[in-house]
């Protein structure tokens, strides 16, 4: 689909929108993990704004597209994107992690209209998405399946154990994307644990694997839309953490901080929302 | 029991094309008959525990009845987590079978024992516990099983067990099978030890002391209906099990009986296995008598206890 949602006639429009919105919740209620949703919002608009083939009025469409935040710290990031895209009213966004709210601070199953998985707990996601991806194969459906990552989730066993169950299945109609920001909880990914050679490893893995710049849209739109004719499709994605706030970007210290109501007007301000 | 659940399997997949087999690279030629049959939903997932069981998640929630079958602690305590969030906390109905349970891979050491997986997986909210006692149980808790829209627990032994029921016995999973109904002594017997309880209660009316056996093939949700009836009329209830003490089936008749405010409290003796792991090489006769859970110890220590 190349239509995009509601009032907005450009996904940067879409993404600079769906920052403000998590930059909004994580002041509202002091939540951390703000640069990890920042990281990975030009990902989820892309997906939403111009790849997925689900329609917010039929969420649970058998045939639909499917994308598995794995990273589902970051579901701030989900959740305003889907608001934005029509799954839910913006409205909504105030719920989150306020005390009886529907929108957790991560997500809870079928806790708002498109959030396919309750992730937050690493190393989950892809294996879940392995299962629908195979789902479809064995029921003749031809939807797709996405998976977002973090690169620090590549720490988890579990996550190599589906990169060698999917190619074995040649599940083509999944794509996996990593958000490669290079900053894990506490310190940078490539240091804690042997991460590097990233692109090398899901490739040996036999995944038709994929370098791009995380947060050129254009990109996204292109390599997400691709099918490879067996393998499944890994996409490591170069981000920034942080990004898009001047004062955010690279530093980590926005894994935990949330921001003022000053900090809030220049983020405004360097998005163009105000 | 592993060769009913093979054959169980196919019966049930031929009816119902939901259903998909999941199995983590064990038995050998077990499922080759499934897998002739329906190669589309016959998948070895490899020695990858924690990917079966959040890929049959991902499976259930697109509409398929996945089962997931391997050796029980890899689908157990390895993967306990995947069970808890994948399975439980978004309530998809995967069946996962724990074969070889308890200590039918006595010899194999503590690494193949399984003798707390129930203590921990009946913490779980939304997941049935079930053991079945025999070969035809195994069928119709299986059967059940896969009728459920919530996760399902299934403990099953090996190959070989004696076979017990004449035919398939009708039941539902929460509620004990009665195999005999006499007497002020209840024996309460999880699984395998099915046998070893018939045993125990012949050699008991032997000595002058009728005594009723159930079938507990499900241990989560728990027959709190029976047990209240057996309040009433029995002096003692009797736990066997191939399961840690702590945990299992006498755990949760203790937990129950703490709160059911009885108008008469009968005794509770639970038979299981000690807190400690098996450092000995040996079968699983052998161990059983080790621990006490063969029909002569069971014997003597309800006769203690009378």
């Amino acid at each position: 689909m190349t239509t995009f949602p509601l009032d907005f006639d450009s996904l940067p429009a879409l993404a600079a929108r769906a920052r403000a919105d998590a930059i909004g919740m994580s002041h509202r209620v002091g939540s951390a993990h703000l640069a990890s949703a920042l990281s990975c919002i030009d990902i989820l608009a892309a997906a939403y704004g111009a790849v997925l083939k689900i329609d917010p009025r039929d969420p649970k469409n058998p045939n639909r597209d499917r994308l598995v935040l794995s990273k589902g710290h970051a579901v701030s990031a989900l959740y305003a994107v889907l608001a934005r895209s029509g799954f839910f009213s913006p409205e909504e966004l105030h719920q989150f992690n306020v005390d009886g709210g529907h929108l957790p601070e991560q997500p809870s199953p079928g806790c708002a209209p498109g959030v396919e998985w309750a992730t937050g707990s690493l190393g989950h996601g892809l294996n879940v998405g392995i299962g629908m991806a195979l789902a479809a194969k064995i029921q003749g459906l031809d939807y797709r399946t996405f998976v977002v990552l973090s690169d620090g989730e590549c720490n988890e066993g579990t996550t190599w154990e589906g990169a060698m169950f999917a190619p074995s299945k040649g599940l083509n109609r999944l794509t996996v994307a990593v958000d490669y920001n290079k900053w894990q909880a506490t310190g940078r990914s490539e240091e804690i644990l042997a991460l590097k050679p990233l692109a090398k490893k899901w490739e040996a893995f036999g995944w038709d694997t994929v370098e791009v710049d995380g947060h050129d849209l254009p990109s996204l739109v292109r390599e997400l839309s691709a099918i490879h004719p067996e393998k499944p499709r890994a996409i490591i994605a170069h981000t920034i953490k942080g990004k898009g706030v001047s004062f955010m970007e690279d530093d980590n210290n926005w894994h935990y901080r949330s921001p003022s109501a000053e900090e809030v007007i220049r983020a405004e301000k360097e998005l163009g929302i105000i | 029991m592993r060769n009913a659940f093979a054959d169980e399997i196919i019966k049930l997949a031929e009816a119902d094309k939901r259903i998909v087999l999941l199995m983590g690279d064990i038995g050998n030629r077990l499922f080759d008959k499934f897998r002739a049959l329906y190669p589309d939903r016959f998948h070895n997932c490899g020695v990858a525990e924690g990917n079966m069981v959040s890929m049959a998640a991902g499976m259930a929630s697109c509409g398929l009845r996945p089962v997931c079958y391997t050796i029980t602690p890899f689908v157990t305590y390895r993967v306990m987590e995947q069970i808890r969030l994948d399975l439980c906390y978004h309530r998809q109905p995967v069946v996962v079978v724990g074969t070889g349970a308890g200590l039918s891979y006595a010899s194999l050491g503590a690494t193949h024992h399984s003798l707390e997986d129930i203590g921990m997986l009946r913490l779980l909210p939304h997941l049935k516990v079930t053991c079945p006692g025999d070969a035809m149980e195994l069928r119709a808790v299986l059967r059940e099983a896969l009728r459920q829209d919530d996760p399902v627990y299934m403990r099953i032994g090996k190959k070989g067990e004696p076979v017990v029921h004449a035919e398939v016995p009708a039941l539902k999973l929460g509620e004990a099978l009665p195999m005999r109904e006499s007497g002020r002594i209840a024996l309460l017997s999880v699984g395998n030890m099915l046998p070893t309880a018939l045993e125990a209660a012949d050699a008991l009316s032997a000595r002058g002391h009728e005594a009723r056996v159930y079938s507990f093939h499900t241990i989560k949700p728990l027959d709190t209906g029976l047990l209240a009836r057996l309040g009433e009329t029995c002096d003692l209830l009797v736990t066997l099990e191939e399961h840690s003490a702590i945990g299992g089936l006498g755990s949760a008749v203790a937990e129950w009986m703490a709160d059911a405010r009885l108008q008469k409290q009968p005794r509770l003796l639970r038979c299981g296995t000690p807190d400690e792991f098996l450092h000995q090489a040996g079968e699983q006769e052998f161990v059983r008598h080790l621990f006490g859970l063969d029909s002569a110890s069971i014997t003597e220590r309800v006769l203690k206890h009378l």
